[in-house]
């Protein structure tokens, strides 16, 4: 080996009961490199940092640092070795000034008493270190944007002088010139010698910043390499274990008659009235920026918000959306774009929460069978792919995809018509993902229709026959899905207009 | 009859409180001072006797709090009805006119909780606060702020230890106890009601999501609640004979204890009428138990605290095994 290696994992097994979650992994790390850890949810990645940051201990497998054995007997102990994790969601403790928080823990002190010059001089010279001395170490990290948090997270790294920086997901919740800075940071940290493991659903960033990379599948190795070497369809070949084009599965659906019309449709929350209309067989991909009216319409035309004016018509019975029970009953049915706080109830079972819009099935004489309702779900469970022991384990034990899947199947059993999906591939592994477009495409061939909120623009080609687009509050344009580009999409989205150039000062 | 797995799972889960009641008869039945008198079926008669109006309330704050609601106003309620079942037998009511218009004060309570919860979106907390208050408040006003005597009819040997027609075996009140503890729990567990109760404890926006009238649900959750506080309060009345508007002061929280105890979760979404009925039964035979060994008051007040903090922390305990 040309150089040595700042951290090397040989082996590294783990188990949790019956499942093998790593099997023999290694990885190493060179100072001054950015190497990407990729691969779905479920994959291994998280167990194996944890056992990294000394959270966990390795069933097998030897970690060395700078080649000396490394055996840490908890979080704190790995922090005191030199690794620092930076965490999806930040641990930071938003009451606390930024000065408090990065020395949380090492504070300069003598007899007791925190020494605040010696502090604020070390965190002077790291935040102007991380080309942020703007953040002033006196005020609340809650004032503080999620960018300049990070920022303050990588700051508390660097102070406790630590070697192995790793982040996971670091930019999943910032803006792209808060990414951008991050880029320039970690670049900066790499030239000084630290090495950084970065973990990313973001192929094209990873593609920018990492050096190699190593793919886990299955508590696995899948592949490791050169970032130059790469591409973002070999990488995703090897997290998935198959070929990308049928991530998008095409199943041969024809738009028939129109199944449903929305016409003046406006609630509180919305600023403009919606007209639309959906053909059943037609996957209708809904576009647009974060607060552009996407959900407040999903959520409208479903009743969940007050209404101000505008009918709905579905499959022929005209009606005001005032309530769920009325739009349930008329055939729609909605998947929230938040699992954890609205979508589910993730302290209920598995099978509540898939019948709970349609218990009718499973009444006699006015009581519940639950032994029935039992049965019918651990048939939907089969149905649409769903992993869990049995149909009445409580939901917040399932993973992310598998929570989404029994969302959707609960949208199935109730027979809707009209499905109403708001970002329904949000957080969830790449498996998921592919079952969950070629359950849309099911949906389509079915006769039946579906409108599809997305971020994401790839899937939204890939799977929908045509794209409406929507600019504060407002639905700007609805067209064919193929005269459509990724480029022409966010162009209508960040300015309401796709043909006329983009006139700086203009305000549609 | 075949144990499946989750059965098992459900005995676990209530293990807990029933292990609780049983170490509390234990420990009592082998004190030497009461062990003869203890465990006596004329004891227990009399303990479950007493259980009755604290029971009566706790099923129906077992449905809130499984809805994610507390109710405080449930022991003013009750006041509220004892009195107005004792001034409409002094109007020339027939007893069985009096106990229903006892019974229907309590559901109306209980609806304008609901209403003022569902209408004005206020937290149930400060309804109930209000309400326990006004409720309090008016059975005094009836009562013009004192004991309000009636002549004795049949509503008084309602909650007596020795039943007249001898084949009752016990109180009628006893009865009327175990009838309601049967149709709470399969409203709970066997209707779409109770189904949508609990998912709106549970996460009331999922059940909204799903359809759920969440609004009418939680009405009807605080009504029937109200009248089975109001039913408590003809209880009360047989048992004093008197409408008097300063009983049960404090029970509500007897009864919150008693559902808690039994394993409901104050956020919602958890609970059993069992569990509570064992909570209850805890806490009247400690009562007795100490009672019996002459041990002042104070005592029970601090081994009852003590329970409940247990009874919540070993939950805590077996939920995160799970």
């Amino acid at each position: 080996m040309p150089e040595q290696s700042l951290l090397s994992l040989t082996g590294i097994s783990k188990r949790f009961g019956p499942n093998l979650v790593l099997d023999s992994v290694d990885f190493d790390l060179r100072a001054g490199e950015v190497h990407a850890l990729l691969g779905e949810n479920g994959a291994g990645k998280s167990t194996l940092i944890k056992i990294l940051s000394g959270a966990y201990k390795p069933d097998r497998g030897r970690m060395l640092i700078s080649g000396a054995e490394y055996r840490p007997t908890g979080p704190l102990d790995g922090r005191r070795q030199g690794i620092a994790v930076i965490y999806q969601e930040l641990n930071l403790a938003p009451h606390l000034t930024v000065e408090e928080n990065i020395m949380l823990g090492q504070e300069e002190s003598r007899l007791g008493l925190v020494n605040r010059n010696k502090n604020l001089e070390k965190i002077k010279k790291v935040l102007e270190f991380l080309c942020h001395p703007e953040i002033s170490p006196g005020i609340p990290v809650r004032k503080l944007s999620v960018g300049a948090r990070q920022v303050v997270e990588i700051a508390r790294a660097l102070a406790s002088q630590a070697r192995i920086l790793v982040m996971d997901e670091p930019t999943s919740s910032l803006s792209q010139e808060d990414t951008r800075r991050l880029f320039e940071i970690i670049r900066k940290l790499r030239a000084e010698g630290v090495g950084i493991i970065y973990i990313s659903h973001f192929l094209e960033e990873v593609l920018e910043i990492a050096d190699r990379f190593t793919v886990l599948r299955d508590g696995k190795v899948a592949g490791r390499g050169l970032i130059q070497e790469t591409s973002v369809e070999e990488l995703i070949q090897l997290m998935i274990g198959r070929r990308i084009s049928e991530l998008f599965p095409r199943l041969p659906h024809q738009p028939g008659e129109v199944v449903l019309r929305c016409s003046g449709l406006r609630s509180v929350r919305m600023s403009r009235p919606v007209d639309l209309e959906l053909r059943r067989g037609e996957i209708l991909g809904v576009a647009g920026l974060v607060g552009a009216g996407r959900t407040e319409f999903l959520r409208a035309l479903f009743g969940l918000d007050r209404l101000e004016e505008g009918l709905v018509m579905v499959a022929g019975q005209k009606f005001r959306p005032s309530h769920t029970a009325v739009s349930i009953e008329c055939g729609l049915g909605m998947l929230s774009e938040d699992r954890q706080v609205e979508g589910l109830a993730v302290r209920m079972s598995l099978a509540d929460n898939l019948t709970l819009s349609r218990l009718k099935p499973y009444l006699r004489a006015g009581f519940l069978n639950g032994r029935k309702q039992k049965a019918a779900a651990s048939e939907w469970m089969d149905r649409v792919n769903i992993k869990a022991r049995s149909p009445e384990q409580k939901l917040w034990t399932l993973s992310g995809g598998n929570q989404q899947k029994v969302a959707l199947a609960r949208l199935l059993h109730q027979e809707a018509e009209v499905f109403l999906l708001d970002e329904p591939t949000r957080g969830i592994d790449v498996m998921s993902k592919a079952q969950i477009y070629e359950l849309m495409g099911r949906l389509a061939a079915d006769n039946k229709a579906v409108i599809f909120v997305s971020s994401y623009l790839p899937e939204l080609l890939g799977v929908a026959d045509r794209i409406a687009v929507f600019h504060r509050g407002q639905l700007v344009e609805v067209r064919p899905a193929a005269d459509w580009t990724e480029a022409g999409l966010m162009k209508a989205a960040i300015t309401g207009r796709e043909s006329d150039p983009v006139v700086s000062g203009e305000r549609p | 009859m075949k144990i499946t797995g989750s059965a098992l799972k459900k005995i676990a889960g209530l293990a807990g409180p029933f292990v609780g009641l049983i170490l509390v008869i234990t420990i009592f039945s082998f004190m030497p001072e009461v062990s003869d008198r203890f465990l006596n079926l004329a004891n227990i008669k009399s303990v479950a006797t007493q259980s009755v109006i604290v029971a009566l309330c706790a099923l129906g704050m077992t449905l809130i709090i499984v809805s994610g609601g507390i109710d405080l106003s449930a022991a003013s309620n009750l006041a509220l009805s004892c009195v107005l079942v004792a001034y409409a037998i002094n109007l020339g009511m027939p007893p069985l006119l009096a106990a229903l218009v006892g019974v229907a004060a309590g559901g109306t309570v209980g609806l304008l909780n609901g209403f003022l919860i569902t209408r004005l979106r206020l937290v149930p907390f400060i309804v109930t606060l209000g309400m326990m208050g006004i409720a309090r408040g008016l059975a005094k006003w009836v009562a013009k702020n004192q004991k309000i005597d009636a002549p004795l009819s049949w509503l008084n040997e309602l909650m007596v230890r020795s039943p007249r027609p001898s084949w009752l075996l016990v109180s009628p009140g006893i009865w009327l106890m175990i009838l309601f503890s049967l149709v709470m729990a399969v409203l709970l567990r066997k209707t779409v009601f109770g189904r949508h109760a609990l998912a709106i404890g549970s996460n009331e926006l999922t059940a909204r999501l799903c359809g759920v009238r969440t609004d009418r649900v939680k009405v009807a959750v605080y009504t029937i609640s109200g009248l089975l506080c109001g039913l408590a309060g003809v209880m009360e009345f047989s048992r004093l004979t008197v409408g008097d508007p300063t009983v049960a002061m404090g029970l509500e929280l007897d009864i919150i204890a008693a559902v808690v105890i039994g394993g409901g979760s104050l956020s919602g979404g958890e609970g059993s009428i069992l569990g509570t009925l064992v909570g209850v039964f805890i806490m009247a035979f400690l009562r007795n138990g100490c009672t019996m060994m002459g041990w002042p008051n104070y005592f029970q007040e601090i081994i009852i605290g003590a329970i409940i903090i247990a009874a919540v922390t070993l939950d805590r305990l077996r939920h995160r095994q799970e």
